[in-house]
């Protein structure tokens, strides 16, 4: 499941969600969050605004999703990512997967959150006193990504 | 066909999107390029830019891919979320 929203997430509430998705079944469950940091391309941030593309971030993400179920044994997958101004500390997203084994939720829930930085459509800007400035892709992302390459079976 | 622009490319364009009633005799993501390149700044500039993303009805697309009026074509930077 896929939510794109301007408010913040309880890690508790989606943590129990995944806990109960599965009954019986559901041995591990491996829950990423990214924060805003007070520093990324340039000293001294003080929020950060988000930008995506309504419809195809969706789309993009469910793709993933859905290329993680056919590769990994996991029960249940939850995407949350925070658009709009968000400050310094704050909650910008949330990868949560349940499976029956720990290996295939450190993996999935690790293939997500990379393919979700070169693939999904969010476009972050800096803010701080010196004016606000977009954000530029990372190589770092991008060689991330391709360690997975092999393992996928369609892609 | 709509055609959308995010993040930096909105901001250069001063625009977030446009429609066309007709395809002027375009018929692929290049002649669409050059076409609204061919307005002068800021859109020569801001396009001219080989890391530039095409999507046609949300799927990332090379610049040969085909267009229909029906099309929904954005024009978006490398993406940075996460």
């Amino acid at each position: 499941m896929v939510v794109i929203q301007t408010s913040d997430f309880s890690v508790a509430d989606e943590y129990q969600l995944l806990q109960s998705a599965a009954p019986g079944k559901t041995g591990a469950i491996c829950c990423f969050v990214g924060l805003v940091r007070e520093f990324g391309d340039r000293p001294d941030i003080q929020g950060m605004f988000l930008e995506h593309y309504p419809g195809m971030t969706e789309k993009s993400l469910n793709k993933l999703i859905q290329q993680a179920q056919d590769t990994w044994d996991i029960h249940s997958v939850k995407v949350i990512h925070r658009v709009g101004t968000l400050q310094v500390d704050d909650q910008i997203v949330f990868v949560g997967v349940g499976s029956s084994h720990r290996s295939d939720a450190f993996a999935a829930c690790e293939f997500i959150m990379d393919y979700l930085k070169t693939d999904a459509p969010f476009w972050k800007k800096e803010l701080s006193k010196e004016g606000s400035v977009w954000v530029e892709a990372k190589e770092s992302d991008q060689s991330r990504k391709q360690k997975w390459a092999s393992l996928l079976k369609d892609d | 066909m709509n055609i959308l622009f995010f993040a930096s490319l909105r901001e250069q364009l001063k625009t977030d999107q446009e429609h066309w009633e007709s395809l002027e005799g375009i018929t692929s993501v290049k002649e669409l390029l050059k076409h609204l390149q061919a307005r002068g700044e800021p859109w020569q500039s801001a396009l001219n830019n080989p890391k530039l993303i095409v999507s046609v009805n949300q799927e990332v697309v090379n610049p040969d891919h085909p267009l229909s009026l029906k099309d929904e074509v954005a024009f978006f930077p490398p993406v940075t979320g996460g």
